[in-house]
């Protein structure tokens, strides 16, 4: 203890306690409360500008070739006419002679694919992981287990940057010639290397350099945590002790360091082929419209797959986990019990983390793999489900026998359980190599995915911000306009994905710019497999209720920001009587967080213990 | 609060802050070279032609030999640091900044001389490998083309085309060149169907073998720097907190002894085999 | 000062051995025997130089982890590449 001292000490003098300018506090800020702030804010920026694109993408597919409305005109403005069409109508004027008008905003199929790919890219890499794992990562963590900050503060702040400059990367490649990526989010080559052969920097390009950025960004953040994790744990926090929300940070931290590698070397690989006329991933013989391309040959588009999934799977259980932690803090709190199987849930998040690096062909099952290596992926992935379900059940059995109490954080918390069911349930029949062929690139998958991120992810990180809002600024977001941004989002998700099914059972596939009408049966008659009517048409409906649930994130929007000011005040640092140490602080927590290290002396849920005064027994409270 | 265990070793893990996050640091770095030796596997075995000999196994040899030696430096410079012997951790320290530079060094010859080396196939169907007179860099066709230049004097690897060229007459050519041996012909630019010098483009050998070699490079490039950091910064911390400097010394010298790994294994992969 | 001489030893031996007669009948020998000595050659990095042979069980439990799933990443995409269905052959 006295080496401690010692160094404190020195680092004490050359710290010098005065307030720091504001470019250092709130800019260039080494606070991991800060710069948790810092992502949550821009992530959330990132989510509504990925939805914008999505409700853009859902008009084309709902009426296609026809004009978007009120916006069509700037996007044309914007992104210019290759990108954006026009309509030609006659008019008729007042006194009879007929005039051309010009009506822009048709989106054409390259922004169709455009839109998309940087819908899936904005979504999972600079909404999604940065809220997750870097907001509510970075903001919650040190406090949980009670430590002053990151291990890493600068590389924190770097790590924040990065993901910034990333951002801005993949947003400008909206406006070059070229346009943005429109390769899919999974930039499978060799589309992805000619999709643009007039421009060789090209929006494929900026992606990869975006990509770069960004997977720097996660490999800092992850060494942080988990090395945070691993020394800065306060007096008495032993692994056993971790509110689960920490050991699903912390498998997130391995998942990310492990698995992003690979595809920064793809990543590397593929811009060599764009701008460098590699042949990393380009067969020899390529042929686009009759022409041999003239590149050396000798690469394999395979290995580009192999490469990028064997990132994408982990990736999708870093999306996941973190939000599972946090449900599983917000159940304990509002059922006042501890969460049923703490130990199981421990072990099979180690599970899950260990053996989401040995599934990943199964996104690869129509690729021609051989009928060893399906059953392999086939098997280690049907393995894979049921740690998630002994997760699930777990939480489940929390709620039995519990004091639940219904406010918006439990509410959301609550809906992602059965949500986040349906997501993994209908992932079953696409593990399966017999079925996934059917499956492979419908809707289905679409719905799968989006059930498990969108009602599943998306809720619980909503849940989160509920719930540590009031730790964060000292005010309660608006109870009513919380739970009916539950409710209407509720409606509405479940109204855009649930028809996903139905879709993708009758085979309509993925990314198509026109929503199917090629294939249905009105322009392809008699045609085997075309789509009935009542699938195209389910997507008038999927578009509308997703533009409702646009929507309904107003009244989200507006609290976030009234409440900052006028929500109702806390009464208490811990307003909701919650045992884990990040309760403990003042609100909101000073730099340092602690005035001194706190010594925890329980587990992390002891809820309605039988004897004590209060029925919660926060963790630094001795026995 | 300050954060703890920057210097000291917590007691149950044994480590400070600075070792475990290098030591993720290079699992993560395991894992990217580790993707890109895989591609290497894979794009060779896929295969139908692959090309031995083209790369120089001395000069390979040697700065393999470089680079251990600075392996062997840093880890006296730590060790110096430990017995508080400063002056001599600045010898050291600069022994193996300069054993980096001069394996980059040596890499940039090596690079030159893949620059200048050209592969051209004619009309006539003939396949050769060698040089241009005047040793230009990064001709292609297209800018030959654009120049409107007529002829260029080439000086082929061996009297018979590619399959020669692949037997290991690199290691001669150095001397072939001193000696003044070439024989120019000259090849008029309308017969050819294609000129490239050894570069990525060229064929996937030589993209995998840039990829990896230019990362690395990278790393070994990032290392130094650091390195260099610690040197010219290092007598400031080493007065006040000596304890701290040699952590980093440490933990600079687990990159570089990293660094070293790889090139250990990318050595036989692309000079022998 | 022993390890930097073994490690010398090391890389002159991994020359000559690609130099011997066999590697151009049986390639595959060859390149086990240079993976062994880069092998051997990198476990005395690792294990002096780098001190892993002292080295707590963490450090050792996240390069185990490492070593894992970097052997899995390219066992199992060599092998996906050589699993053919009946009566197909990919040509990558």
């Amino acid at each position: 203890m006295a080496e401690t001292h010692a160094t404190t000490h020195t680092a004490h003098e050359a710290h010098a306690h005065h307030e720091l300018p504001f470019m250092r506090k709130y800019i260039f800020s080494t606070d991991h409360k800060v710069i948790g702030i810092q992502y949550g804010i821009t992530a959330l920026c990132f989510l509504l500008f990925g939805f914008l694109l999505m409700a853009a993408m859902r008009w084309q597919m709902a009426y296609p070739n026809d004009p978007i409305p009120v916006v069509g005109g700037l996007l044309q403005k914007a992104l210019g006419e290759d990108m954006v069409a026009s309509k030609t109508v006659e008019k008729v004027n007042p006194d009879g002679t007929k005039t051309e008008v010009k009506i822009p905003g048709i989106m054409t199929p390259d922004l169709y694919n455009a839109f998309g790919a940087m819908h899936g890219t904005i979504m999972v890499f600079l909404a999604i992981v940065p809220l997750a794992f870097g907001a509510f990562g970075n903001f919650v963590v040190p406090l949980q287990i009670g430590a002053p900050d990151m291990v890493f503060p600068r590389i924190n702040m770097v790590s924040y940057q990065c993901y910034f400059g990333g951002g801005v990367v993949m947003l400008a490649s909206f406006f070059i010639p070229g346009g943005a990526a429109k390769s899919g989010w999974t930039s499978y080559s060799p589309l992805a290397s000619i999709a643009d052969l007039s421009h060789r920097i090209d929006g494929q390009t900026f992606w990869l350099i975006g990509m770069v950025l960004l997977i720097t960004s996660s490999l800092l953040g992850a060494v942080n945590f988990i090395a945070t994790i691993i020394q800065l744990r306060a007096k008495g926090m032993s692994w056993m002790r971790l509110p689960f929300f920490v050991w699903a940070q912390f498998v997130t931290g391995f998942l990310l360091l492990l698995a992003f590698p690979p595809l920064e070397a793809a990543g590397v690989m593929q811009l060599m082929d764009n701008v460098f006329d590699t042949s990393f991933f380009l067969p020899s013989g390529l042929v686009i419209a009759g022409q041999t391309i003239d590149v050396s040959g000798g690469g394999s588009p395979l290995l580009w797959q192999h490469l990028f999934w064997f990132l994408g799977h982990p990736e999708v259980y870093v999306l996941i986990l973190p939000a599972m932690g946090i449900v599983a803090e917000i159940i304990a709190c509002n059922t006042r019990k501890p969460l049923w199987g703490y130990k199981a849930l421990v072990h099979s998040v180690l599970a899950i983390g260990f053996l989401s690096f040995i599934v990943w062909a199964h996104h690869m099952y129509l690729t021609g793999m051989g009928t060893k290596i399906s059953t392999f992926f086939q098997t280690t992935t049907m393995i894979i489900s049921i740690p998630s379900v002994i997760i699930l059940t777990a939480l489940f059995l929390s709620l039995w026998g519990g004091s639940i109490r219904f406010n918006t954080p439990m509410l959301f918390a609550l809906a992602f359980l059965p949500m986040f069911g349906i997501g993994g349930l209908t992932g079953l029949p696409l593990g399966f190599n017999a079925s996934d062929i059917l499956l492979h690139d419908t809707y289905y998958v679409i719905a799968h995915f989006h059930y498990v991120v969108a009602p599943g992810t998306i809720f619980g990180l909503m849940a989160g911000i509920y719930y540590w809002y009031p730790k964060a600024t000292g005010r309660f977001m608006n109870e009513f306009w919380g739970r009916v941004h539950f409710v209407l989002s509720f409606v509405f998700m479940n109204l855009v994905f649930g028809p996903m099914f139905l879709q993708g059972l009758a085979g309509m596939l993925r990314r198509m710019s026109d929503g199917g009408a090629t294939y249905s049966i009105t322009n392809s008659p008699g045609v085997e497999g075309a789509l009935s009517e009542f699938v195209i048409h389910l997507n008038r409906d999927i578009s509308r209720a997703a533009w409702l649930l646009g929507l309904a994130q107003i009244p989200f929007i507006i609290n976030f920001f009234w409440s900052l000011k006028h929500g109702k005040k806390i009464e208490s640092d811990n307003p909701w009587q919650a045992t884990t140490l990040e309760w403990q602080t003042p609100t909101p927590p000073p730099h340092g967080n602690f005035n001194k290290e706190p010594e925890v002396h329980r587990g992390p849920y002891d809820y309605s213990v039988p004897g004590a005064k209060t029925d919660f027994s926060p963790q630094n409270q001795p026995i | 609060m300050e954060i703890p265990y920057t210097v000291t070793p917590r007691r149950d893990t044994g480590l400070y802050n600075a070792k475990v996050g290098i030591w993720l640091f290079l699992a993560s770095e395991v894992m990217l070279f580790g993707a890109l030796f895989s591609s290497y596997v894979l794009l060779r075995v896929g295969a139908d032609k692959w090309p031995h000999g083209l790369l120089n196994i001395p000069i390979g040899t040697f700065n393999t030999a470089v680079l251990i030696t600075s392996s062997v430096t840093v880890v006296m410079a730590w060790a110096s640091l430990k017995l508080h012997q400063f002056n001599k951790f600045k010898i050291y320290m600069t022994a193996t900044i300069l054993c980096a530079l001069a394996f980059v060094g040596i890499k940039t010859i090596e690079y030159k001389d893949k620059f200048t080396h050209y592969s051209v196939r004619l009309a006539d169907g003939r396949t050769m490998d060698g040089h241009i007179k005047g040793s230009p860099l990064f001709w292609s066709l297209k800018k030959l083309k654009d120049k409107n230049v007529e002829t260029i004097e080439f000086a082929p690897d061996a009297a018979h085309g590619a399959a020669a060229a692949a037997h290991g007459a690199e290691a001669a050519k150095p001397a072939a060149h001193a000696a003044g041996e070439h024989q120019f012909e000259i090849i008029k630019v309308s017969d050819l169907t294609y000129l490239s010098a050894y570069v990525p483009s060229h064929n996937t050998y030589f993209a995998i073998y840039f990829t990896l070699t230019g990362l690395h490079a990278a790393h070994v490039i990032g290392g130094a720097l650091v390195m260099t950091y610690i040197l010219l910064f290092g007598g400031k911390m080493w007065r006040t907190q000596p304890d701290r400097l040699t952590n980093r010394v440490e933990v600079a010298g687990l990159f570089w002894h990293f660094v070293d790994l790889v090139w250990i294994f990318l050595f036989p992969v692309l000079y022998l085999l | 000062m022993f390890i930097f001489g073994a490690l010398l030893v090391g890389t002159i031996l991994t020359v000559w051995a690609a130099t011997l007669e066999f590697n151009k009948t049986h390639p595959a020998a060859g390149i086990t025997v240079a993976l062994i000595i880069a092998s051997v050659k990198s476990f005395l990095v690792a294990g002096y130089f780098m001190h892993l042979i002292s080295e707590k069980k963490a450090i050792y439990a996240t390069l185990a982890t490492t070593a894992f799933f970097f052997a899995a990443l390219m066992g199992l995409t060599l092998w996906s590449m050589h699993d053919f269905p009946f009566f197909t052959t990919i040509k990558y």
